[in-house]
């Protein structure tokens, strides 16, 4: 449908304005917001996720157009609800204990929010029984630690553990990411996963979840 | 007392030059920096182990080893001189008697080193910032402030022979803004918030100097350009944004001299050599030798007009050869050898135009960094009333540098950066000239992230 191509390269252009008179214009239209989202939004992201991949977009372009996205999901929310869409899934984010630095967390927590997935962000510096006290009460699908120090990274190791005391460990993933670890790293403490960048979040939560697209 | 500098200590690109400065700091055991010659600077941190109480015998076991390893090499590389610095790890601040109990134990180690072999040396101790941990950071108040400024008071105390910092006042806010390419919050963050709070800090800071008869080294724009300068090397941000940053970095950074640092300035300080030419102090930068903490697109360039040359910081871990900070240390030595080789022949001009003509010509951030543009960005700096007209006019004259540099095709830019540098020079041009309209505007769009106390505003 060519308003969804359009919607999808208005959002890659990062042009809230006409992102939002599109999402109106195609629910006015009786289109489903589910196909909104899908075939507009997040295919919109998608391509934004490539091009920074590939090195042709830098951050400031790729926040516009997740800016974009979440004008657009706002009108889209009560849409979706009445409808009774699920996301593609909750992700449960936070800095390891001891640890103040974000800025990676946070471009990670954008990208996956632009993949349609529901982010719980809480912060920075989270010790291993904040991060078990929140997966019971949020119940999320993946939980993602991240570390920038390498006296701070063995505190992804007691986090895991924390959720495996904790017997959550079957109902959540767990990916890690930051400056010192690796997939060595990963594997050696018992995480589900490891990204070393954004986009490559986006990927393995993808995977992680069985999710094609 | 306010000191604010109205012109150049050094007027001239000429002038600038590795390992001379026209205000040399003498400090620790017999070491004079800026006098003629440079020293490296070696720079360390743990490997992967954890940081706490049960393991902190461990820890004091890492720096005793690297400071025995100090001893050992400094005679067997014939150092003329050198300074160790130890940087804290967070809870080595929060626990201030931790970061003081290493300090000591460097000591006695660099006191040794001269006595039984006569090499000038000196211990930099830089407690870590730990105000930011709460959103918006409470940086006048507080625990964390008072675990700072009594780790300073301790480290002092226990033998550090210069102090530093690297200050995150007005990160909250820089953050968000670099991320989202917005020239108006960078500014901002820059000229405005972090300048209040290194003179809020740095007057503490050279009190408990003074006292303890220690060296007020420098600040760092590390949390600021630095992360720029990273992001910008991962493709995220465009490389000139990162260096029109390093120019408009410089302004926060001076404002701790404006309350008595004297130098020499931190090593992660990239925008030292504008401070050198202002205050004439000498400086510490990292460049090629510092590829084991973070890569850079200004490895020789950095070294132009350095005082100290570091290698930023490496884990204490096994390589070849022998330990990581001895392996470094070699590199820094045979660099200084350099350096010093070219000073004493009378080819420090010829050797400095090779350092710069290497890299200027492939990266904006390079090319910000040469003496003749260093000249500029501090001439375009001095003169100014305040700290926020001073960092407007370091970013503009950082913009006009680029767009001469890309008329002659003295610096080759795509066309994504050229794009960039003309949004860049529109967004500076629309700035208004008024500190306070700044604030009324910036209030609107980031006060949710910054507290006003904490910057008395």
């Amino acid at each position: 449908m060519k308003e969804l191509q359009d919607l999808a390269l208005y959002l890659e252009q990062g042009q809230a304005q006409k992102v939002i008179a599109l999402t109106e214009q195609l629910l006015a239209a009786s289109i489903s917001p589910q196909r909104i989202l899908n075939d507009g939004l997040i295919a919109g992201m998608a391509a934004v996720g490539e091009k920074m991949r590939n090195g042709d977009m830098y951050l400031p372009e790729v926040l516009q157009s997740a800016g974009a996205m979440q004008a657009s999901l706002k009108i889209l929310k009560p849409h979706l609800a009445r409808e009774g869409a699920q996301s593609r899934g909750r992700v449960l984010m936070g800095t390891v204990k001891g640890d103040m630095h974000d800025i990676g967390k946070n471009l990670v927590g954008i990208m996956l929010q632009g993949a349609g997935f529901e982010i719980v962000d809480l912060g920075v510096n989270i010790p291993p029984e904040k991060f078990v006290e929140a997966i019971k009460t949020h119940q999320p699908s993946i939980v993602a630690l991240s570390a920038m120090l390498t006296t701070t990274m063995l505190n992804m190791k007691s986090t895991i553990d924390s959720v495996r005391l904790a017997g959550l460990s079957s109902y959540v993933k767990i990916i890690i990411g930051g400056a010192p670890v690796n997939q060595g790293y990963a594997d050696q403490i018992g995480a589900d996963g490891y990204a070393r960048d954004a986009v490559l979040a986006v990927d393995k939560v993808k995977q992680l979840l069985g999710i094609s697209a | 007392m306010r000191h604010t500098f109205q012109t150049l200590a050094i007027p001239s690109r000429a002038g600038l030059m590795f390992g001379r400065s026209p205000r040399p700091v003498t400090c620790g055991f017999g070491l004079t920096l800026g006098n003629g010659a440079v020293f490296p600077e070696l720079n360390f941190t743990l490997p992967t182990m954890a940081l706490d109480e049960a393991n902190w015998t461990a820890v004091v076991a890492q720096y005793e080893e690297i400071g025995s390893m100090i001893e050992r090499a400094a005679p067997r590389l014939k150092l003329p001189g050198l300074v160790a610095e130890f940087e804290l790890l967070p809870p080595m601040t929060e626990h201030p008697s931790w970061g003081a109990q290493i300090t000591g134990i460097l000591h006695q180690h660099l006191k040794k080193l001269y006595e039984e072999h006569g090499i000038p040396c000196a211990l930099r101790v830089t407690p870590t910032d730990i105000r930011d941990v709460t959103k918006p950071p409470a940086l006048r108040s507080g625990k964390p402030l008072d675990q700072l400024l009594q780790s300073f008071r301790e480290c002092g105390s226990s033998g550090a022979h210069i102090l530093s910092i690297e200050s995150v006042g007005g990160k909250e806010v820089h953050d968000e803004a670099l991320l989202y390419g917005d020239i108006d919050g960078i500014i901002f963050a820059l000229g405005v918030l972090a300048p209040r709070d290194v003179t809020f800090l740095w007057e503490r800071i050279v009190e408990i100097c003074s006292k303890a008869h220690v060296v007020p080294g420098g600040d760092s724009a590390c949390g600021f350009a630095n992360t720029a300068m990273q992001l910008a090397g991962q493709g995220m941000l465009p490389e000139v944004l990162a260096a029109v940053i390093r120019a408009a970095s410089a302004v926060r950074s001076l404002a701790a001299f404006e309350c008595g640092a004297v130098g020499p300035s931190k090593d992660c300080a990239y925008e030292g050599p504008v401070i050198k030419a202002i205050t004439g102090v000498p400086i510490a930068m990292e460049g090629k030798s510092a590829s084991c903490a973070h890569f850079s697109p200004v490895g020789n360039v950095a070294a132009a007009m350095c005082d100290l040359w570091s290698n930023e910081s490496v884990q204490n871990v096994r390589l070849l050869s022998g330990s990581a900070p001895e392996a470094y240390l070699e590199l820094l030595a045979y660099d200084c050898r350099l350096f010093n080789a070219a000073l004493q022949s009378g080819s420090g001009s010829e050797y400095q135009q090779l350092l710069v003509d290497s890299d200027a010509r492939l990266s904006p951030q390079a090319f910000v960094l040469t003496p003749a543009a260093t000249t500029r960005i501090a001439s375009a700096i001095v003169g100014h009333k305040n700290h926020y007209g001073m960092t407007l006019a370091a970013a503009k004259e950082a913009v006009a540098l680029l767009e001469e540099a890309r008329a002659s095709e003295e610096l080759t830019m795509n066309v994504r950066e050229i794009e960039w540098l003309a949004r860049i020079s529109e967004s500076l041009e629309a700035l208004p000239s008024d500190e306070g309209r700044i604030i009324s505007l910036m209030q609107e769009r980031y006060g949710h992230l910054f507290s006003h106390e904490s910057y008395g505003l």
